[in-house]
């Protein structure tokens, strides 16, 4: 009996499963897509989360539309949309000033997708919502205040 | 594995407009349970959609979005039976994929 053969085996049999791991997506080999941005999501305020996706100061703009209720009975749920006219929007991100963390999605559309998101968020009290856009490398926002009569956290 | 999402995708006039209904409970880490207990963060942190293989768009969510996350976007192109893929992962690691044929 060959005593290192056994366990020259056995390691293999080890990267073995690694490797099947791998395959099976568990272990994901980086897509096209970007890691999830921890610094941006984390952030405490809307300047550190400008900060953190690289969004130094924004212009104000007119050319995009943040559709959503002017008050919201439930901020569990508050429905929040994206739209604008300018052509070749890189990214969308959507912030809520006073949730603890101000961030709420990024999205990044490839060519061909438009500059148009819809989703629902959750808002713990009455506060401003930005929608910011990157363009041509530049950053454009702009903002909206929504009031909430019952919070989405905890309550 | 989580619920099956639902996804509605149209074509109309050269474009397509996906959307999509995550089953996920999406809590915050804020919240608090029954005996004082903090209930740890457990949501959705990133979602891709592809047609036919492409990737039409990238999403990373916050603890911010509400439960059963709601997603609405547009592309261009796309025709009735193309497919389309919508998959996410959340902060656990869990991951969910489903088609469907563009209508």
């Amino acid at each position: 009996m060959n005593v290192q053969r056994r366990e020259a085996l056995k390691a293999g049999g080890g990267l073995g499963l690694f490797g099947l791991l791998a395959a099976a997506g568990l272990i994901t080999p980086g897509q096209a897509r970007a890691e999830w941005n921890k610094s941006a999501f984390d952030a405490k305020t809307i300047e550190e989360t400008l900060k953190a996706l690289g969004a130094g100061k924004p212009e104000n703009s007119t050319d995009l539309q943040l559709t959503a209720p002017d008050i919201a009975e439930n901020g569990a749920v508050v429905p929040v949309g994206v739209v604008s006219t300018l052509a070749g929007i890189e990214a969308i991100a959507i912030l809520v000033e006073k949730n603890p963390n101000p961030l709420a999605a990024s999205f990044l559309l490839p060519a061909g997708t438009e500059a148009y998101v819809q989703t629902r968020v959750k808002m713990g009290q009455t506060s401003d919502v930005y929608a910011l856009v990157k363009v041509g490398g530049k950053f454009l926002m702009t903002k909206k205040e929504i009031k909430v009569t019952l919070g989405g956290c905890g309550g | 594995m989580a619920d099956p999402m639902k996804i509605r995708a149209s074509a109309k006039e050269g474009v397509t407009e996906v959307k999509v209904l995550m089953s996920h409970e999406m809590e915050t880490g804020q919240r608090k349970d029954s005996s004082g207990n903090l209930v740890p963060a457990h949501f959705i942190t990133e979602v891709t959609a592809e047609h036919n293989g492409k990737q039409v768009l990238a999403a990373q969510f916050g603890t911010a979005i509400s439960k059963n996350p709601y997603l609405a976007f547009k592309f261009k192109g796309g025709a009735k039976g193309d497919k389309l893929a919508v998959s996410w992962v959340d902060s656990k690691g869990d991951k969910r994929s489903d088609e469907v044929l563009i209508g």
